[in-house]
């Protein structure tokens, strides 16, 4: 048995009054990676804030390399060995590669090369991070502005300033939410060799397969409680799943009843510079056509083209055998499109404008009375949508941003949905949204299709594809390489149409 | 009543950049407008020759063009609204001094006159026109879709634009709104001292964003009311009336305005953290 780096007991923490932690314990080994899990809203981010000192408990203990963390601020835990890596990458993007990982620390790195501690000096970061990233075997410029690297390059930049602090515990929030499968196959790569040098690992990700993959151990936290600590080889996905959420979920998919009518929309050679070419498919009535393929592949950038997000190089777009041009959203949701973006936070809904409103956006026109809202109606609407789509809030005027992440996505639903679009982009659309809210998100999106609205919808889960289209479009580096039947395909045939 | 015409000029311009604001924008150019709106209305308001309303609408209208000129670049180029109204600053500063030839307007007819410095039923006019251009904005900002669109816009540009609103068209409109709000306080002022002054407003706009931010709303967009505003100017109001009476001198007044302003917003975050 593994000598514990890490001990949390009985970790407790309140928000005005409501439990956000409640005697959460945690046993971390050397060399382990330990999965933290659990839907969002179960404590997990106010677990590991406490533990890089970010928040402060209110009661309970953490011992760490035997000794207890009191009142520890981020410098103190980075400094004792404890460093995290954020999903949102906290990076500052118009400084360079080198500068980002030594930032704060340029004294230490400079002094020893003999330079006056006022003098920065860069030749002798660039040098040492130049070594450090050789070390991790990943080729990224040390002198390249942060700004121009992918998400996992940053990725891979914000573990080498960890191991350069000398990390002993790496804490990981959803490092693989936004990068490509080859990019995640490097980052295990990497975290077996931090395994190895007896690093160790808490990780987070709601992807199950990662998980399996990945993990030793698996601690479960439910409402801020402390459920269970299990080896990943005692578990598989349905009896995780069941701790999780506390019941079993018998069936993630719902059922498919294939009632398809006329073709609603056909694209032909859709093109887009550097993006994608030649991309032709239609939709009919009722049906769900699946995107499929690797990030990068172009799937997003033909979503948003058609939404008229970005411009189109050429292509006709035709919705029931009427040739249109789409310039803007404008254009698009008049013309019957809806779009729900990938990018919940950016594109999705409006953070500090209450629930009702963000709904109401996209058919405010619908709810007026010359130039003033028509509040009353407006409010039936929005009442209407909340029960239809199950949006959990305590009200109406709830800042959206207060939701959950499941929820939110409800609502930008409900807004696209309020325009009467006979055509629904759906981009990723359980993205960051937990296993229960994912199956209510299913049960809706198959409702849409039986209601006869054509459905495009873009994941980079394969259960998921599978689980829900009729047909799958598969997407390689900007062309379609495959048209597959959903019932036919598997995640092995899709897989290799996605690499072709 | 000095003092209610000093407010109700800056809650003028309070209530113009405020909408601005609130779309993620900013106005640096309220000052100057102010000045160009009241040399062009002094210039029609000469006694026995032109009907009142042509100063009013001369002058209104030089704010409407004015205001539609800083959202056309603001929209059409891709120029921060701080730089694009920091050019027409200095353009309507001059402006202001070409159509006057650099000297005052003077000699304006008694109608004019009575704008800033009449009173009906014992109320200074300026008031009046100040409760309802107060009620007319806060109906525009919280009952309109275009008062609704200026939250989205601010809140989240991209998903506003995704959620198909017009966003150009909302921002033309509060630049334009923000113009005629400006070229009230414009005639107001030069009524009240009976002259188109080329030089007059200077500084205004800073004292108009102090007075929005005092009030709660946020540079950052997306959040404000007109309400606050007004609690804003009347605060500038009544703190710098309260220092005249005190015989402080205004260099150190300027001093106390400052850590107000600081400190409105200190409070104001404070208190949200506290909630959040």
């Amino acid at each position: 048995m593994a000598e514990t780096i890490l001990r949390v007991k009985q970790l407790s923490r309140s928000f005005s009054g409501i439990k956000a932690l409640d005697n959460v314990q945690l046993d971390l080994k050397k060399g382990e990676v330990h999965a933290l899990m659990g839907e969002n809203g179960a404590g997990k981010s106010t677990f590991m804030k406490i533990l890089i000192g970010l928040l402060a408990a209110d009661s309970g203990e953490i011992i760490f390399e035997g000794s207890h963390l009191e009142n520890s601020n981020v410098s103190d835990t980075l400094k004792k060995g404890i460093s995290m890596i954020h999903q949102e990458m906290l990076v500052i993007p118009e400084l360079t590669v080198a500068q980002n990982i030594f930032l704060g620390r340029e004294k230490e790195v400079t002094r020893k090369s003999g330079w006056p501690s006022l003098w920065l000096d860069d030749s002798e970061i660039n040098r040492k991070a130049a070594e450090l990233l050789k070390q991790m075997g990943v080729s990224i410029d040390p002198e390249a502005r942060m700004k121009f690297l992918s998400v996992a390059q940053m990725q891979m930049v914000e573990i080498a300033k960890a191991i350069s602090n000398n990390a002993k515990v790496i804490i990981m929030d959803e490092p693989t939410s936004a990068i490509s499968d080859r990019e995640v196959a490097t980052l295990f790569g990497i975290i077996r060799e931090l395994k190895a040098r007896e690093v160790s690992i808490i990780y987070i990700s709601h992807k199950m397969d990662e998980i399996f993959e990945i993990s030793d151990t698996i601690t479960v936290l439910r409402d801020g409680k402390y459920i269970a600590t299990k080896a990943a080889s005692e578990l598989d996905n349905n009896s995780l799943i069941a701790m999780m959420v506390g019941r079993e979920i018998s069936q993630m998919f719902p059922e498919n009843a294939g009632n398809h009518g006329e073709v609603v929309l056909s694209v032909q050679n859709l093109s887009s510079k550097g993006k994608f070419s030649d991309i032709h498919f239609q939709v009919r009535s009722g049906e769900i056509l699946g995107l499929a393929g690797l990030m990068g592949a172009g799937r997003t950038e033909i979503a948003r083209a058609i939404f008229g997000l970005d411009p189109l190089e050429k292509g006709e777009i035709k919705i029931r055998d009427q040739n249109v041009r789409i310039q803007s959203p404008q254009d698009a949701i008049s013309k019957g499109i809806g779009y729900v973006s990938e990018d919940r936070k950016g594109l999705g809904f409006i953070p500090d404008m209450s629930v009702s409103d963000n709904i109401i956006l996209s058919s405010l026109r619908q709810h007026r009375k010359g130039i003033f809202i028509d509040e009353k109606g407006k409010e039936l609407t929005v009442n209407r949508i909340i029960n239809e789509l199950r949006i959990k809030t305590s009200g109406t005027d709830q800042k959206a941003v207060q939701l959950s992440g499941g929820n939110q996505q409800k609502v930008v639903i409900g807004k696209v949905l309020l325009a009467s679009p006979e055509i629904v982009i759906l981009d990723e659309p359980t993205r960051g949204v937990d296993v229960g809210a994912k199956v209510e998100i299913y049960k809706l999106i198959r409702n849409l299709s039986e209601k006869g609205i054509a459905i495009i919808m873009i994941s980079s889960e394969l259960p998921e594809i599978l689980g829900m289209s009729d047909r799958i479009l598969v997407l390689s580096k900007g062309r379609q390489t495959a048209v597959l039947s959903g019932k036919e395909a598997t995640q092995e045939m899709i897989m290799k149409y996605a690499v072709a | 009543m000095i003092i209610g015409t000093q407010v109700s000029i800056n809650a003028l311009l309070a209530f113009g950049v405020t909408f601005v604001i609130i779309t993620g924008g900013i106005d640096l150019s309220l000052g100057s407008m102010v000045a160009v709106t009241g040399v062009v209305a002094a210039t029609f308001a000469h006694p026995d020759t032109y009907p009142l309303a042509v100063p009013l609408l001369a002058g209104l209208g030089a704010g409407l063009l004015f205001g539609a000129f800083n959202g056309f670049v603001v929209t059409k180029s891709k120029v921060p609204p701080f730089i694009v109204t920091l050019g027409t600053m200095t353009i309507g500063r001059g402006l202001a001094l070409i159509l006057s030839k650099g000297r005052p307007v003077s000699n304006l007819s008694d109608p004019f006159n009575f704008i800033g410095g009449g009173n009906v039923f014992g109320i200074p006019f300026p008031i009046i026109i100040l409760i309802i251009a107060f009620l007319v904005c806060s109906v525009i900002l919280n009952k309109t879709i275009l008062g609704r669109y200026m939250y989205a816009v601010g809140g989240n540009e991209p998903a506003a634009r995704a959620s198909g609103i017009g966003v150009n068209r909302v921002k033309m409109w509060v630049y334009t709104i923000c113009g005629i709000l400006s070229a009230l306080g414009g005639i107001l002022l030069t009524s009240r001292i009976t002259t188109g002054q080329p030089n007059a407003g200077a500084g205004f706009e800073l004292d108009a964003i102090a007075a929005a931010i005092i009030g709660g709303t946020s540079t950052s967009g997306g959040t404000g009311t007109m309400t606050g505003t007004l609690i804003g100017a009347l605060l500038i109001g009544v703190i710098s009336n309260s220092l005249d009476l005190l015989n402080v001198t205004s260099y150190y007044q300027q001093v106390v305005m400052g850590v107000i302003i600081i400190g409105a917003v200190v409070l104001d975050s404070a208190g949200k953290k506290e909630r959040g």
